[in-house]
């Protein structure tokens, strides 16, 4: 491997001669994923880029989308391995972890041995792709992406070739979070994380994903595809931070698949790039489960958010419950556009959806699309929208008291978020969630 | 034959030249020609008929809504319809040949006995042009305008053409398109400054005196401080095969004033209702539009408001009912263009049998704006099993102390309350018609009162049957 961080300017995302180059720098993947890749890229070749008359990107800025200077990353070097592993212990106490820079693995902390004894699976795709190719043939991009990220899915399922897959037997609970972290190095680095989880019937666990810059000033464009299988009873919470440099292009989709009797709970925090795509699409197939999707976004300067998910609710008898919560500052826009798919068979299902932006600046601006397609009749759907301003009496209370305005916004700006942040169970996780917002604000 | 006599006193008062009754026939299918001809017909001036061919080629040039609309837009076989047809080509009818069905339906809604032979199409004109002309002496004395929109384009182009089209635009969509190449009928109009016009104006009766408005065009303007409320009567059911009504309706509410727009839109199941309505309300104008959906078979209607001064206000109440083989895709849209300025939407919605209501709505506050405010309010109801309800709200705010909620809910009537009704010696039916009626009881008491027992009479109707 290369011992010098470059990358190769020359090709663009867009261009034959990326997959070209993609194929000859891995020659050993298994038949069957070549056959999904290659297929994949023609996907992407022929699907066309996002443009505002698609629905599924109304109120998007769809300038400069899948256009740009970005490459295949190269190999870095052993110097910065050792420092971004240095930097990855943020979240907290782990049962595994794996630390990836530019989709390579810098740093594996296994599980302890009870667990694999247990047949747990935490493994770098790299090698799980020929490790257990029975469990990924079967789950591995089995999902299509429908929530308008269509080629920039097929183009990570093309160019994807590392990330963790988290595999629990049945009835094993872990009880500390597996995380996985991602770091993109040096300036038009493409990167594509993958996360596959898969519990099995009455499986607990907590996976955390991160994804952030090693350097705050560099651009790159970031991809990753994340999926969460819930078996019967299986319990799955779900952490994922977003926090790509704020010159950086990302796309997120995360697809929760559950089960009987399963409960899902996500989390997500949208910090970074200056323009990310998230796309959820929580899909219940089985009555009796429990989904809580939760996400908080802080967004400054001109960056843009943009939230796409579906609940679809395929099962009767089962709950979902989404919370998206965002606040803006300076001329920073999101988008929140969610919807309530109830099918026929799905009665006596309870879905809601709520989105509550938060404008603390009078250049920002919020869209919000919060939807619901109805088919069978005994259910209870509701959902609802709020945009407004931070309570002016609140604000006086602060600053009669001293407390500057940009103090006191803070201030409010926590407990704006503290609804969905004392959800989560593990104090450590909740503390690390804080903290990025305190740190996102120091930036400010 | 009565239909006949309709026609001679039709030619008696002038307002249309029938020389032979298949002269107003522009023939299948559109284009140039037809434009043309119905220019001619209406013996209009040149910059109308240069609209009318500009709009013609800008509807051929845009491709249908269906990437966010329903794809039922593609049964519609635009070279199909007749785009003008006058009066002598209406099918002849006498209250002998309505069917029995329908006139039971007639006599169950209380309509009173003119008014349904005029419903099912007979002497139609002759009754509503009689009651029109009286209502126009009186309106005169203030100065109030109201006219079809061919007159009103001949008699008073001066104040027709300064507010024409500015509303909606030709381009404003591929129906708006349509209906400015095509249009006829309709109502045109003015309320001078101060003037608060105390009885409400009824198209009931003129929309169908001229053609059959199937590209009705409507423009009604209350000058400052002026107050207006008319009421549209598509309650007819038609009885033609499928057919297209999309009109265009244009408000202007200037400084202070009022409009207030109702209609109780009941066309007959195999009628593609594509309308656009819009108002525009300058400063401290109110503009309020009550719209109730309860036939065709597919409706796309979001009335509008740009609320373009300060103070302005726009209001929106909604009510579709969705029947089989129905789908009522109604919303509302609210464009706030001006400081404090407040909108509010409400829409409920009742799905019954395999019929699907859509509420689509938009609510934008742009940049710079202070203390404008939204509430949006959407309530569905689905009686049975495969009743279907869809929302899908768009909502951009920005801008300073500027403030929007949205909810909608969707439920079902629950087993208890109808258990209660039934308990009490009501049949189920009648215990499902109570209960629906008060999920839109508060909705329904700001209509007039003759429109809100008529709502009343067909929930009933459309409920019954509906369980069991």
């Amino acid at each position: 491997m290369s011992p010098v961080t470059t990358v190769n300017r020359e090709s663009e995302l867009l261009t034959e001669s990326v997959f070209e180059q993609f194929q000859g720098r891995h020659p050993d993947l298994p038949p069957w994923l070549l056959q999904q890749k290659r297929q994949s890229w023609m996907e992407y070749r022929s699907l066309p880029l996002p443009n505002r008359k698609m629905e599924s990107w109304r109120f998007s800025n769809v300038r400069g989308l899948g256009v740009g200077p970005f490459g295949l990353a190269n190999a870095i070097n052993g110097r910065s391995r050792a420092a971004l592993a240095a930097r990855s212990q943020d979240p907290g106490s782990y049962a595994g972890r794996l630390v990836f820079g530019n989709d390579d693995l810098l740093e594996n902390s296994p599980l302890s041995r009870e667990l694999t004894e247990k047949g747990v699976i935490f493994e770098p795709l790299q090698t799980a792709f020929s490790k257990h190719s029975g469990i990924l043939e079967e789950f591995y991009m089995a999902q299509k992406s429908d929530l308008g990220s269509e080629k920039f899915a097929a183009l990570h399922t093309a160019l994807n070739r590392n990330g963790t897959l988290l595999y629990v037997p049945e009835n094993v609970e872990i009880r500390l979070p597996l995380v996985s972290r991602h770091w993109a190095i040096s300036e038009n680095a493409a990167v594509f994380p993958h996360t596959l989880v898969i519990a099995r019937d009455r499986a607990r666990v907590v996976f955390v994903d991160v994804y952030s810059s090693s350097e705050a000033s560099s651009r790159q464009f970031a991809c990753a595809v994340s999926t969460l299988y819930a078996g019967a009873g299986a319990e799955v919470e779900y952490h994922h931070v977003q926090n790509w440099s704020e010159r950086s292009l990302s796309f997120n989709t995360l697809t929760a698949i559950a089960h009987r009797d399963s409960r899902i709970r996500a989390f997500g925090m949208n910090l970074g790039s200056k323009f990310s795509r998230n796309e959820g699409h929580s899909i219940i197939e089985g009555p009796g489960c429990n989904a809580e999707l939760y996400s908080l976004s802080l967004s400054h300067l001109d960056q843009e958010m943009d939230q796409r998910t579906r609940q679809t609710h395929r099962a009767p008898h089962a709950r979902s419950n989404l919370l998206f919560k965002n606040a803006l500052l300076d001329s920073s826009k999101t988008i929140f556009s969610g919807l309530i798919k109830v099918d026929k068979s799905a009665q006596q299902t309870d879905a809601y959806q709520t989105n509550r932006n938060l404008l603390l600046s009078p250049k920002a601006e919020a869209n919000s699309l919060p939807g619901l397609e109805i088919l069978a009749n005994d259910v209870k759907c509701s959902h609802g929208a709020t945009t407004g301003q931070l309570d002016e009496n609140q604000l006086f209370y602060f600053l009669a008291r001293g407390i500057g305005k940009r103090a006191a916004q803070q201030l409010l700006v926590f407990g704006f978020f503290e609804e969905v942040l004392e959800k989560i169970d593990n104090p450590e996780l909740a503390e690390y969630h804080r903290r990025l917002v305190h740190e996102k604000f120091r930036n400010s | 034959m009565k239909n006949e006599n309709a026609i001679d006193i039709d030619r008696e008062k002038g307002n249309f030249h029938y020389d032979t009754t298949y002269e107003f026939d522009a023939g299948i299918g559109l284009n140039e020609r037809v434009v043309n001809y119905i220019a001619d017909v209406k013996e209009e001036d040149d910059w109308v008929r240069a609209f009318r061919l500009k709009a013609l080629d800008i509807f051929k040039g845009k491709p249908l809504p269906t990437h966010w609309a329903t794809k039922d837009l593609e049964n519609i076989h635009f070279d199909k319809f007749r785009y003008y047809l006058s009066k002598g080509q209406q099918p002849s009818r006498t209250w002998d040949e309505v069917p029995d069905d329908v006139k039971e339906t007639f006599e169950r809604l209380g309509i009173p006995e003119q008014e349904r032979a005029f419903l099912a199409g007979v002497e139609a004109q002759f009754d509503s042009e009689a009651a029109y002309s009286r209502m126009k002496e009186d309106l005169a004395k203030d100065g109030v305008i109201f006219v079809g929109s061919t007159e009103g384009l001949k008699r008073h182009p001066e104040i027709f053409r300064k507010f024409f089209a500015k509303v909606i635009p030709v381009a404003d969509n591929k129906f708006s398109a349509l209906n400015s190449a095509v249009f006829s009928g309709g109502s045109f109009i003015y309320v001078p400054p101060g003037v608060k016009v105390k009885q409400p104006l009824q198209a009931y009766f003129r929309i169908n005196a001229e053609s059959f408005g199937q590209f009705e065009r409507t423009l009604i303007i209350a000058d400052e401080g002026a107050e207006v409320t008319y009421m549209e009567g598509c309650t007819a059911p038609k009885f033609e095969t499928t057919t297209l009504h999309s009109a265009v309706v244009e408000l202007v509410a200037l400084k202070g004033a009022k409009i207030q727009y109702i209609t109780v839109q009941n066309w007959s199941s195999n009628v593609f209702n594509l309308v656009t309505k819009r108002a525009r309300a300058e400063e401290e104008a109110e503009v309020k539009w009550i719209d109730c959906n309860i036939g065709s078979r597919l409706t796309m209607k979001y009335p509008g408001v740009i609320l373009k001064g300060r103070r302005a206000r726009g209001e929106v109440l909604s009510i579709a009912l969705a029947g089989d083989g129905q789908h009522q895709d109604t919303g509302a849209k609210m464009i706030h263009a001006a400081d404090e300025t407040t909108s509010n939407i409400i829409a409920k919605s009742i799905s019954v049998g395999e019929g699907r209501s859509t509420y689509r709505g938009q609510v934008h506050i742009p940049r710079r704006l202070r203390g404008c405010r939204n509430n949006t309010e959407c309530d569905a109801l689905l009686i049975n099993a495969n009743s279907r309800t869809d929302t899908y709200p768009a909502i951009t705010v920005r801008g300073n102390h500027n403030s929007v909620q949205h909810e909608a809910s969707v439920s079902k009537v629950s087993a208890e309350q109808i258990f209660y009704l039934m308990q009490r010696g009501m049949s189920e039916g009648e215990a499902m018609s109570l209960a629906v009626n008060g999920f839109v009881n508060d909705l329904v008491k700001q209509f007039p009162m003759e429109y809100s027992v008529e709502l009343k009479r067909l929930i009933d109707l459309e409920m019954e049957g509906s369980v069991g």
